[in-house]
């Protein structure tokens, strides 16, 4: 368990968004551009981080029964201090985010991250947890924003694209959108985990599941993919072979 | 008229779920089979309800009155913690066969962001109680009915070959992106 692969777990192994499916109301409420995208997933990063570092700190002053109220009351200071300095800083983005900056309270990342890592890690790793997961979840949220402010508005983080601005798919920004996108962003991210865990598998003769604690095929799948291969292998090199040898196989 | 108003808003054209997108939580979760979602919407009609005119009040005489606004975050969401404790308690004395209906489903409410997410909007809307009461039923009334659709189409897609990449959530996500797109038709009528 060392500190880079604490910090990289959150971008693809473990990603709350793509992954775990953790904090999907944010997710899919302020992603209509990639800048409310990038200002919820800061957002929520600090407050992951402020509340990692407390619960790291106070994790041997608290009762384990009361933990849990206790966790949600720092977790919901640092969400007040994030709001009011938001509204005090970034006005506009703070009025486009709304309702879901105070939601960041319940979101089940953050609440996650506390129990179960930082009330039995220690303080660093526990700072560099909180900014793998934060990030990874910026990241998703960057991504879906860009993907649906380009198909929906035709935009790049306010940029207009030449083409496709002039003709936007305007269900991509509004409420179906969202779930649209973020629905085909997942089977995206599930076709190249599996492609990822199958090639591990053939490798190693078994499979082998480290992208994501959820496998995407089993072992008799992994198995028929191998064979698969090794046939298609056979018959390349069949085909490599001189003409007249592999006729001869086919007569047999 | 005006309550009509709120609650036919509440139910169809701002669904808290497809258009406002809280509570995706359960929504994905306890939505593969009709009679778990069922109970799930009931025990947010319930708690929410009740979250909503709780917090409603504090925010009435205990918030404004002492000029402590900023602390509203910290206390809605440990008055929803405690009143769900509450709600558990009560109903496991005062009636077991609603406790065994609910029971299972009432601990998830407090992660639920819909109940923080009504009682705070409630607020900013400056709804009075009725309204509040109104806007609280209406919203979790649309929860059920959205949840309850979203299940019957889970039911059925539970028998279709999904492509490998898309089983589990994103064919879920895309359900719920048609589901949205159909509740969007709504649109314009309040």
């Amino acid at each position: 368990m060392n500190l880079r692969s604490e910090f990289t777990k959150g971008f693809f192994k473990e990603n709350p968004v793509f992954v775990l499916l953790l904090g999907m109301c944010p997710t899919l409420g302020v992603t209509s551009s990639a800048f409310n995208g990038l200002g919820m997933g800061l957002a929520t990063t600090m407050v992951l981080l402020g509340s990692n570092v407390v619960v790291a700190l106070i994790k041997n002053l608290i009762p384990d029964k009361v933990r849990i109220p206790a966790f949600i009351v720092v977790i919901a200071s640092f969400v007040t201090i994030i709001d009011l300095t938001m509204a005090a800083y970034v006005p506009a983005l703070h009025a486009q985010l709304g309702l879901f900056i105070p939601l960041i309270v319940v979101n089940c990342i953050i609440l996650g991250r506390t129990e179960a890592f930082a009330s039995k890690s220690g303080l660093l790793v526990s700072v560099i947890d909180a900014l793998g997961m934060g990030l990874g979840f910026t990241m998703a949220l960057v991504l879906l924003g860009t993907l649906r402010e380009i198909l929906g508005n035709g935009t790049v983080f306010t940029v207009a694209i030449p083409v496709i601005s002039s003709n936007p798919m305007l269900v991509f920004i509004m409420p179906a959108g969202a779930f649209l996108a973020l629905g085909f962003l997942i089977a995206g991210v599930n076709a190249l985990r599996s492609r990822f865990e199958l090639a591990a598998a053939i490798r190693s003769g078994e499979p082998q599941f480290r992208f994501g604690a959820v496998p995407l095929f089993d072992a008799t799948d992994a198995k028929r993919a191998a064979e698969e291969l090794a046939a298609k292998k056979a018959a390349r090199s069949a085909a490599a072979a001189p003409p007249g040898a592999s006729e001869s196989k086919e007569g047999e | 008229m005006e309550y009509a108003l709120i609650l036919v808003g509440a139910v169809l054209v701002n669904n808290i779920v497809l258009n406002q997108f809280l509570g995706i939580c359960p929504f994905l979760g306890v939505s593969s089979r009709t009679s778990t979602a069922v109970g799930m919407g009931a025990a947010v009609i319930f708690v929410m309800t009740m979250a909503t005119i709780a917090a409603w009040l504090i925010q009435d005489l205990v918030l404004v009155p002492l000029n402590i606004g900023f602390l509203q975050t910290v206390t809605f969401i440990l008055v929803i913690a405690s009143l769900v404790q509450l709600v558990e308690i009560v109903l496991k004395k005062v009636s077991p066969p609603l406790y065994q209906a609910l029971g299972v489903y009432l601990p998830l409410i407090t992660t639920n962001c819909a109940i923080l997410g009504v009682a705070i909007l409630v607020v900013t809307r400056g709804y009075n109680l009725g309204q509040s009461v109104v806007f609280a039923i209406g919203s979790s009334a649309g929860f059920l009915l959205a949840l309850y659709i979203f299940a019957g189409i889970r039911e059925r897609l539970a028998l279709v070959n999904v492509p490998k990449a898309m089983r589990g959530a994103p064919i879920a996500l895309v359900t719920a992106g048609l589901l949205a797109l159909a509740f969007g038709g709504f649109t314009g009528m309040v």
